[in-house]
């Protein structure tokens, strides 16, 4: 594309981005005069599920897991992720390979759910990560997910009501520092 | 970058860095505590409940002075990935990037390409644009299409007692505190927020969401 090409793209696309700005505090919207969105980019990160990458990938393909799309996800690490699992907690023995956690997945169904890190989201039922009724129907900020992973981790075919390692299956934080708003952009405002 | 905003902002990485973490915070050697670092994805029903809000968070563990000063990068591309039809490929994206003080977005639209590598699709007829609200300025939100668009530093929403895990993790503690010590308190994240009425991504069903961090290459 020629330069000039170029420049009358990004003015016209600058135009249609003022244009299309209709907001109650047009004041705070000045018109640029000339943006650049051309170019390729490149991945560095990506995230479905939270702490999934964190937990279940080892040092040394943490960037790969984050440079892999998702379609090549579960054949490139569902193993690695039960040979984690397996050995992160014993409520996975891999000479019981009938072991299985609250949703009654053993360590291979559960890693081949996990090793695929999109996160599920219903647009018809209440979203949530799990709330007692609904699982993985998406991911709210209330949400205790470290504690719905570590009961699915650590907790055993039981674990909601019975876990087999209680001192590992809650971190005993269970709520953010800071209240959620009720209404968009429903974040709390920053320390 | 100027030698002496690279010294600051490696010192800065290093406290980072030393404090580290969590839901995918720290979770990329690669691009570690920097502006491409995503620490946070939601996605949940809007207050409006035929709305979907997508959040995603980037540049952890920011400290209230850290924040005054933390800036989106104009080179990185957030994209929320959205698969209508189940195969783990995006059918419809929402990019978000910054320029001049305001971020920008464009979508939901379907990808000039699905993958790694992202062109931002600035023809979309689904685009609008939101100044940054500033450290310790009331939220700027706009709505547009019956979309709303926020970008700017907010309270981190993950808790997790990171430091206890990793404790647990290296065999120095055989189970978590009671009550624990959540390790994101009293930090806060740069935040991209998105509401988008369900109609435009689907419908109804279910879909499956990721989002991705891109550099301009």
């Amino acid at each position: 594309m020629k330069f000039n090409t170029i420049k009358l793209l990004s003015l016209a696309i600058a135009v249609s981005l003022v244009a299309v700005n209709c907001s109650d505090d047009d004041d705070n919207t000045t018109a640029p005069t000339e943006i650049n969105f051309s170019g390729t980019y490149m991945q560095e990160d990506q995230m479905g599920r939270p702490a999934i990458n964190t937990v279940f990938v080892n040092d040394g393909m943490k960037d790969t897991f984050n440079t892999t799309v998702p379609s090549e996800m579960g054949a490139a690490f569902q193993a690695a992720f039960q040979a984690k699992l397996e050995a992160l907690s014993p409520a996975y023995d891999p000479a019981s390979p009938e072991d299985a956690n609250a949703l009654g997945f053993t360590a291979e169904q559960f890693t081949g759910v996990l090793a695929t890190d999109v996160l599920t989201v219903s647009l018809d039922a209440p979203t949530t990560f799990f709330d007692g009724t609904n699982i993985l129907t998406g991911r709210n900020l209330t949400d205790d997910v470290i504690d719905v992973e570590l009961i699915l981790i650590f907790g055993g075919e039981d674990g909601l009501t019975n876990p087999e390692y209680p001192g590992l299956t809650s971190d005993n934080v269970a709520a953010n520092d800071k209240t959620f708003l009720t209404s968009f952009p429903y974040l709390a405002s920053p320390w | 970058m100027k030698k002496t905003k690279i010294l600051i902002a490696t010192a800065v990485l290093s406290i980072a860095t030393f404090v580290a973490i969590a839901a995918d915070h720290i979770d990329a050697p690669a691009v570690q505590g920097g502006t491409s670092d995503i620490t946070d994805f939601y996605a949940f029903r809007g207050e409006e409940t035929s709305n979907l809000v997508l959040i995603a968070n980037v540049q952890g563990l920011l400290t209230p002075n850290a924040t005054s000063s933390a800036t989106f990068d104009e080179n990185v591309l957030l994209e929320f990935n959205i698969d209508t039809d189940d195969d783990n490929v995006e059918d419809l994206v929402i990019q978000a990037t910054p320029r001049d003080g305001k971020m920008y977005f464009f979508g939901p639209t379907a990808p000039a390409q699905t993958g790694l590598n992202s062109t931002i699709v600035s023809t979309s007829s689904n685009a609008a644009v939101v100044d940054i609200t500033s450290y310790g300025a009331s939220a700027i939100v706009e709505e547009f299409g019956g979309m709303k668009f926020f970008a700017g530093p907010r309270d981190d929403p993950f808790f997790f007692d990171f430091n206890t895990y990793t404790e647990i993790i290296a065999g120095n503690a055989s189970g978590f505190n009671n009550p624990g010590d959540d390790t994101f308190a009293g930090t806060n994240v740069l935040s991209v927020v998105v509401e988008v009425p369900k109609s435009m991504i689907g419908g109804s069903g279910t879909i499956k969401t990721w989002v991705e961090s891109k550099r301009k290459q």
